[in-house]
């Protein structure tokens, strides 16, 4: 008799065989057909310089990008105004990414049908994966100079389905009296991390973001201490000339970058600083700080009317304090590697970890009215969290990337008294990926996208009394991300 | 008829042929060289301080990233861009299969060090597309300046020129303003530059680089810096060094070294920059220059 087991195992060497080959043959035409990168739209049409000449990959900058941005979107040329271009140039580009991805969610709960009823009898624990092609949203980018020494920067962004919003208006004044150590920025904007999210490498919806600057403990009810979130506010920035000492002071709105001021009158501050050097043939490498030291409210008035109590925007008072702090380093291994390590401090006041904070969205479940008290024993929840993404830059066009970020629950907001773990809400995510450019021209930017991230949650899935509620979640994207 | 034929015989046509060979080659030497051509100097090296820059991947890969945009593959100044930027708005690329460079520390006509390459590369080149590649490592720059070197094969055969000497700078005085004064209308700086130092000269719309481009005097009243360095020596050595491959002459036989330095006084109080000379000269009540004075006013 046929040994089908061996048929399929010789059918599966032979499928893996094919699959390497085919993988080390795709592996060699891209590596093989890099061409020479051309410039990126928009500020890469102004200046003739290649996307590569600012970017990383883009959008993430290099340290000649970070000085062209701190600078105000100025080569410091003498030829930055607007009235040297050619009247036609308009600085404006264009985003958007089709994918297609795989989300595989742990531990979703779903209702069960048994005994042929039509009527849920009962709920289970499953994992749900879905799987498509999709869209991303879509950027519109224009930014640049006004005049010498005066810059801009506006993006309307929607999400995928079309809905605007203003992720970044800012007008700035540059080298105010002559010194680059002093610029003032108004408006909406991305902070000045070392490492911003709004100029992340990777795609999915776990892995497009920084899990350390959006983290909030289990059942907390504070969203304003986001760090990956563009914020209203004012900034002082100050760089030396070659942009290797940095420091950037910024009073921002409690409000997470949402317009209108919901949620009342409470102001955070965002500092940072950092410092880089000549590492010789490592290059040149960076290390500072920063702190997001800031208040929000944890007390809302409400109204009754006809169809009940509703809260009245803008009318949160009760602020208490939240902070994060942390270190940044980029290092640099030669022209081809490097990894940036960014670790942080978190605490929220006892207040938001009791489920106080943003009460208008229904974020937070409590009101701090009059004549509230905690549970005796709430304390602040804090916890400590890292952040290390490595690339290799093969050329330009062609980027490998990956990161591990990992944050653990220091102390958790109920204390003793508490029935949580103590490691509830804790994180662990990987992702991996590479982006490769064919081509680019001075007038679109195109890059092929590949990506997979798995995150880990402890004890925030639905358990049932069944096994543990730690959350593993996957995403496998594949995409066009392009611009023009 | 049969006299004719016998001019264009075979040994007639081959001498012709020969002589049209020594005179195309000489003239081939200024065409474009080809990465052949080029990479026979792939073991250029610079020397600055005691940095060594050579040729290797990692100096390609800068100038992939950063440079060849601009200055193209072939370090001839016809990257994709060269054909967006209009001189004089915008000057084209520098080509540098030619060897010729306008910052220079060397007299005219010469090599510039390695150190003015190193230099340039960090300080930029305003009013034009070049950036201030202040950014990159001292390495880096070291094996750039090799890079660059080895686009032209006149630093294969040449050295560079040995650096000018520049005087200590005196102190400026009324007087030494009103001498460079004197110096600008006798070496007909306003011809160019304008009686003001706006650029307006008469010369200044006929004005063509060595390569038959349009090129636009500087103009001292405007606020941008001096292309090779905005400090009292920098003006200096422009002076002497004149920029290669520019109308802007050396004027080291022209000017003695004093002189040199009472003109940068003068230039100073064109310029919009503050500076002793600046508000020296508010008290002087100094008139422009008068095109229609007798030579040597």
């Amino acid at each position: 008799m046929y040994d089908l087991r061996h048929l399929q195992r010789r059918n599966l060497t032979k499928l893996s065989s094919s699959l390497v080959a085919l993988s080390l043959l795709a592996i060699f035409i891209v590596l093989a057909s890099s061409q020479p990168a051309n410039a990126l739209p928009a500020f890469a049409r102004k200046y003739g310089l290649r996307c590569s000449a600012c970017h990383e990959s883009w959008p993430m900058l290099n340290y000649f990008g970070q000085k062209f941005k701190d600078n105000g979107y100025q080569i410091m040329n003498d030829r930055d105004a607007p009235i040297w271009q050619n009247p036609g140039y308009w600085p404006v580009t264009m985003r958007m990414t089709p994918i297609w991805h795989r989300v595989s969610v742990g531990k979703v709960q779903e209702d069960v049908y048994s005994g042929g009823s039509t009527t849920p009898t009962g709920a289970t624990v499953a994992r749900l994966t879905t799987q498509g092609f999709d869209l991303s949203g879509l950027d519109f980018h224009t930014g640049g100079t006004l005049e010498k020494n005066i810059s801009f920067y506006l993006l309307p962004s929607s999400d995928p389905t079309g809905a605007f919003h203003f992720e970044t208006v800012m007008a700035r004044l540059d080298n105010v009296f002559h010194t680059p150590w002093l610029n003032i920025k108004l408006g909406k904007f991305e902070l000045d991390n070392l490492l911003s999210e709004k100029r992340i490498l990777t795609l999915t919806g776990n892995g497009g973001i920084y899990q350390l600057y959006h983290f909030i403990p289990t059942n907390d009810g504070n969203i304003f201490g986001q760090m990956g979130d563009n914020q209203l506010g004012l900034e002082v920035l100050g760089h030396s000339w070659n942009d290797r000492t940095r420091y950037s002071a910024a009073l921002l709105s409690s409000s997470d970058g949402t317009t209108q001021l919901p949620y009342g009158n409470a102001y955070t501050g965002f500092f940072t600083f950092y410092t880089a050097f000549d590492a010789g043939k490592m290059g040149v490498d960076r290390v500072g700080g920063y702190a997001m030291i800031g208040q929000a409210p944890t007390t809302w008035a409400t109204q009754t009317g006809p169809s009940g109590s509703t809260i009245i925007p803008g009318s949160g008072i009760g602020n208490k304090n939240f902070s994060r702090e942390g270190f940044y380093g980029l290092f640099y291994f030669g022209e081809h590697a490097d990894v940036t390590v960014v670790t942080q401090h978190g605490e929220d006041n006892a207040w938001f970890g009791q489920g106080y904070g943003d009460f208008i969205d229904g974020i937070a479940p409590n009101n701090n009215v009059t004549g509230t008290t905690l549970p005796a024993g709430s304390q602040n929840p804090t916890w400590n969290g890292v952040l290390v993404e490595p690339h290799f830059v093969y050329s330009p066009q062609l980027i490998f990337l990956g990161r591990f970020e990992t944050i653990r629950m220091s102390q958790q907001a109920n204390g003793a008294f508490g029935t949580e773990a103590s490691n509830l809400g804790n994180i662990t995510t990987y992702t991996v990926g590479f982006r490769y450019n064919p081509f680019m021209t001075n007038r679109a930017g195109f890059a092929w996208h590949n990506e997979y991230n798995w995150l880990h949650q402890d004890g925030t899935g639905p358990s049932l009394g069944l096994n543990s509620a730690n959350i593993n979640t996957s995403e496998l994207l594949m995409g066009f991300d392009f611009d023009f | 008829m049969r006299t004719h034929l016998r001019k264009w015989s075979l040994p007639n046509l081959a001498l012709w042929l020969i002589a049209a060979v020594a005179v195309a080659l000489p003239l081939t030497s200024w065409a474009q060289l080809t990465k052949a051509d080029i990479a026979v100097r792939d073991n250029m090296e610079a020397h600055i301080g005691n940095l060594t820059g050579h040729i290797n991947a990692d100096s390609k890969y800068a100038y992939r990233r950063y440079c060849v945009s601009c200055h193209g593959d072939l370090g001839d100044g016809n990257g994709e861009v060269a054909q967006w930027l209009d001189p004089p708005m915008w000057p084209k690329p520098r080509n540098f299969q030619l060897g010729v460079f306008k910052c220079r520390s060397t007299p005219t006509g010469t090599l510039p060090t390695d150190q003015d390459l190193f230099d340039t590369i960090a300080r930029g080149l305003d009013r034009s597309a070049m950036p201030q590649w202040s950014t990159f490592t001292k390495q880096e720059r070291a094996d750039l300046v090799a890079y660059v070197k080895h686009y032209s094969p006149r630093f294969a055969t040449e050295k560079p020129g040995t650096p000018i000497t520049i005087p200590p700078e005196p102190e400026v005085t009324p007087d030494r303003i009103k001498a460079g004064r004197d110096v600008f209308a006798r070496v007909q700086c306003w011809k160019c530059h304008g009686v003001q130092g706006n650029a307006d000269g008469p010369s200044a719309p006929t004005l063509q680089d060595d390569l038959g481009r349009p090129i636009a005097p500087y103009n001292f009243t405007e606020g941008s810096r001096p292309k090779c360095g905005d400090t009292d020596a920098d003006i200096y050595r422009i002076f002497m060094t004149g920029l290669d491959g520019t109308p802007m002459p050396s004027f080291a036989d022209n000017i003695k070294p004093d002189e040199a330095w009472d003109l940068v006084f003068y230039l100073r109080t064109f310029m919009a920059q503050s500076s002793k000379a600046k508000q020296l000269a508010k008290g002087l009540q100094l008139k422009p220059v008068d095109p229609n004075a007798p030579a040597g006013q």
